[in-house]
């Protein structure tokens, strides 16, 4: 049922390939700064939460209370992996709505769309993941051993950031109200993540919603492998792999259910 | 339904080397169209539409089918016109030929690569150079990287848009866009084309660039399959034509039978009496008689007008007389007579009536008996030419048609006696030639 829409897809791998790149190189052209703004953004987000709240949230890092830099560097551990996930879920939330033209017209394997998606997004956290190692640098920190598991984090958010958006890119070709409500749970999803606070100052009605919040695992997992120079929680990250893998063949089922229709409506 | 696989550019070139060589192609179909259906469901709600993904028993709330059980085959190199009136599912064909949409029942078996130009433009992107687009569209089409930058300089030439070609697509006017569209579609020869009215978009001078390009590759065996609401172009172009209805064929055939039935067909849009007959005589051509018959054309004849001697074939320069008595069988307050001229191809040569001529024939009795005498000089080239007669009540027989016959009579125009040309028209025309020393 999903090897017809991968072997399409293998075809086209060239095609995909040059997509990215030209993505990237349009977004270079026309602005000065260009992608740069992509990992910017990231950056500056951190910048305004360290500078408000690092005099309160430094004391409450877990054996660094004496270091007024680690909670900007742990802020910018927990972002790396929360601005993969959203990035790939706001751009798969409009693809099919955004490239409606290009579906209408012409025949080509839908599934080349969230692909080239995903690829570009990936692509600017590579960019971010350097500029965080450059700010831990700079504040004459250095991620051990452990930062090897971030590029198995990376590919964990980016799947679940893929099907998860997938989901709602399709149904929100349908019911377009999806496309509003998304960026809204996305910020609930962002709160309700342990990224710019810890989870020991929850209060205990929270907590619980904390803990179900699938990226939960996957920020602390960055802050583990970057931070505290340890190894993720391998026993909640494999779960959480499951359910990727699981929800992956949902939104690829979907997709294919719902492609003969896709157009007729868009 | 299963598309066209995409080939490598390699692939392609290949191909297209070996048909070049070979010359000849087979004809065993490369498109071939079985029980095809297009049904747009409606939902109470959107959420039920996504439930019935899963498997969930839900009924649409309303089900229209756009196309039904069309069914046919295509030849290699051949050429078919699909023409029907707004919403009788043409667009609808070409899509799912072209695989833009998914059939709901039946199937679309292409023996080959396809490509489509399905109205204006591929989908551009709009921020995009002409360029970046022709790239980004070839590769949409499945061809490789390395076909697409070999075939850039063909595209960037045929356009003809000169320094636009790298300036963003918002600055083009929808014809360069159509343009960049066509040129991209056609840099490769497909097995089969499909094009949909794109070709009236545009200058007349890129048309016929198109259009000689097109049948440069229906001669190489490229199948085409077009939509047009120009007859002209079906009549030129396709050697078959496929008329739809109500998402349905109603008539699959030879160009002239059909754009004929299809005329006489606009007629009874608005009339439900009118019957349409059609018979191919000896000589080949087609008569479509139509209408609801309050006046009937009982004669029609060609004479030479001064000896008044029947005339089958007409030379060029000859005073002619054409001849329609026209009986009328219940009263008519106002009579027209029209009258086309066509040439074998069904060009119109020329076309008038007596409503513009200002010989309206009021208060027809119901048994009355009127004789039209046309008289003209045969400025015809050599060729067979056919007199279409209609009997109307204004300028138009969409008002009434009381009888129309497409091809009522044909006649040929031979050239015996003046100096050879070619052409449909006898130009009286002279050449003025003289010499000029030069110092």
């Amino acid at each position: 049922m999903i090897a017809p829409n991968l072997a399409s897809a293998w075809r086209y791998r060239n095609f995909i390939a040059s997509s990215i790149r030209s993505e990237i190189r349009a977004r270079f052209a026309r602005s000065k700064l260009g992608g740069l703004w992509m990992i910017i953004h990231p950056l500056a987000q951190a910048a305004i939460f360290a500078l408000v709240l690092a005099g309160i949230m430094s004391a409450k890092l877990p054996g660094m209370a004496n270091d007024r830099s680690a909670y900007a560097l742990y802020l910018l551990s927990g972002m790396l992996g929360w601005s993969l996930f959203a990035d790939i879920v706001n751009r798969s939330l409009t693809l099919f709505v955004d490239n409606a033209n290009l579906l209408k017209k012409m025949s080509f394997p839908r599934i080349c769309l969230p692909i080239i998606a995903a690829g570009s997004a990936l692509l600017n956290n590579i960019l971010l993941f350097i500029a965080v190692l450059a700010a831990f640098a700079a504040f004459g920190r250095f991620p051990g051993m452990t930062a090897v598991w971030v590029p198995l984090l990376m590919l964990l958010t980016l799947s679940m950031g893929l099907a998860i958006g997938l989901l709602l890119g399709v149904v929100n070709v349908f019911v377009r109200d999806v496309g509003q409500i998304v960026p809204v749970a996305l910020q609930f999803g962002f709160w309700l993540a342990p990224i710019a606070y810890t989870p020991d100052i929850v209060p205990g009605g929270l907590r619980r919603l904390v803990q179900v919040n699938p990226m939960t695992p996957i920020v602390e997992g960055y802050q583990s492998a970057l931070l505290f120079d340890r190894a993720p929680d391998v026993s909640a990250l494999a779960w959480l792999a499951l359910t990727c893998v699981l929800l992956l063949v949902a939104a690829l089922t979907m997709f294919r259910r719902a492609s003969p229709e896709m157009v007729d409506v868009l | 339904m299963s598309a066209a696989g995409p080939l490598q550019g390699a692939r392609l070139l290949g191909e297209a080397a070996r048909s070049d060589a070979g010359g000849k192609h087979t004809s065993s179909p490369v498109l071939a169209v079985s029980g095809l259906g297009k049904a747009f469901r409606q939902y109470r709600s959107e959420w039920q539409r996504v439930v019935s993904w899963f498997g969930a028993p839900v009924t649409p709330s309303r089900e229209h089918w756009a196309l039904r059980e069309v069914s046919f085959d295509v030849a290699a190199g051949s050429a078919v016109g699909i023409v029907g009136q707004n919403g009788a599912g043409k667009s609808t064909l070409l899509k799912l030929i072209a695989g833009t949409q998914r059939a709901t029942e039946g199937s679309v078996q292409v023996s080959g690569r396809i490509a489509a130009i399905l109205e204006l433009g591929m989908g551009f992107n709009q921020e995009f150079t002409g360029r970046q687009n022709a790239i980004h569209a070839a590769g949409l089409m499945g061809l490789s990287a390395d076909a697409i930058a070999q075939a850039m300089p063909d595209i960037e030439a045929f356009a003809e848009i000169g320094g636009y070609f790298d300036q963003p697509v918002r600055t083009y006017s929808s014809g360069m866009q159509m343009r960049v569209a066509f040129a991209v579609a056609t840099a490769f020869r497909p097995d089969v084309l499909i094009v949909d009215e794109a070709l009236s978009v545009g200058d007349a001078y890129f048309q016929h660039k198109s259009f000689g390009r097109i049948r440069a590759f229906k001669e190489q065996g490229t199948a085409l399959l077009f939509v047009t609401h120009g007859m002209a172009d079906v009549r030129a172009l396709c050697d078959r034509v496929i008329l739809l209805d109500r998402g349905r064929i109603l008539r699959d055939g030879v160009p002239d039978e059909v754009v004929d039935f299809y005329n006489a067909l606009i007629a009874r849009k608005d009339n439900e009496r009118i019957a349409v007959e059609q018979s191919r005589g000896a000589d080949g051509w087609l008569r479509t008689r139509s209408g609801t018959g309050e006046a009937a054309l009982i004669e029609l004849s060609l004479a030479d007008a001064d000896s008044e001697l029947p005339v089958r074939s007409a030379r060029v320069g000859q005073r002619l007389a054409l001849t329609a008595r026209v009986r009328a069988h219940a009263p008519i307050p106002r009579l027209v007579l029209g009258y086309m001229l066509r040439d074998r191809l069904g060009h119109v040569v020329w076309g008038t009536n007596t409503w513009h001529t200002g010989q309206v024939v009021d208060d027809v009795r119901g048994d009355q008996l009127v004789v039209y005498t046309l008289r003209f000089t045969c400025t015809l080239g050599p060729g067979s030419y056919s007199f279409s007669p209609a009997l109307v009540s204004s300028d138009t027989h969409l008002v009434d048609n009381y009888e129309w016959t497409d091809n009522a009579l044909v006649f040929d125009v031979v050239n015996p006696d003046q100096s050879y040309f070619i052409g449909s028209n006898a130009l009286d025309a002279k050449f003025d030639i003289r010499r000029e020393e030069s110092r």
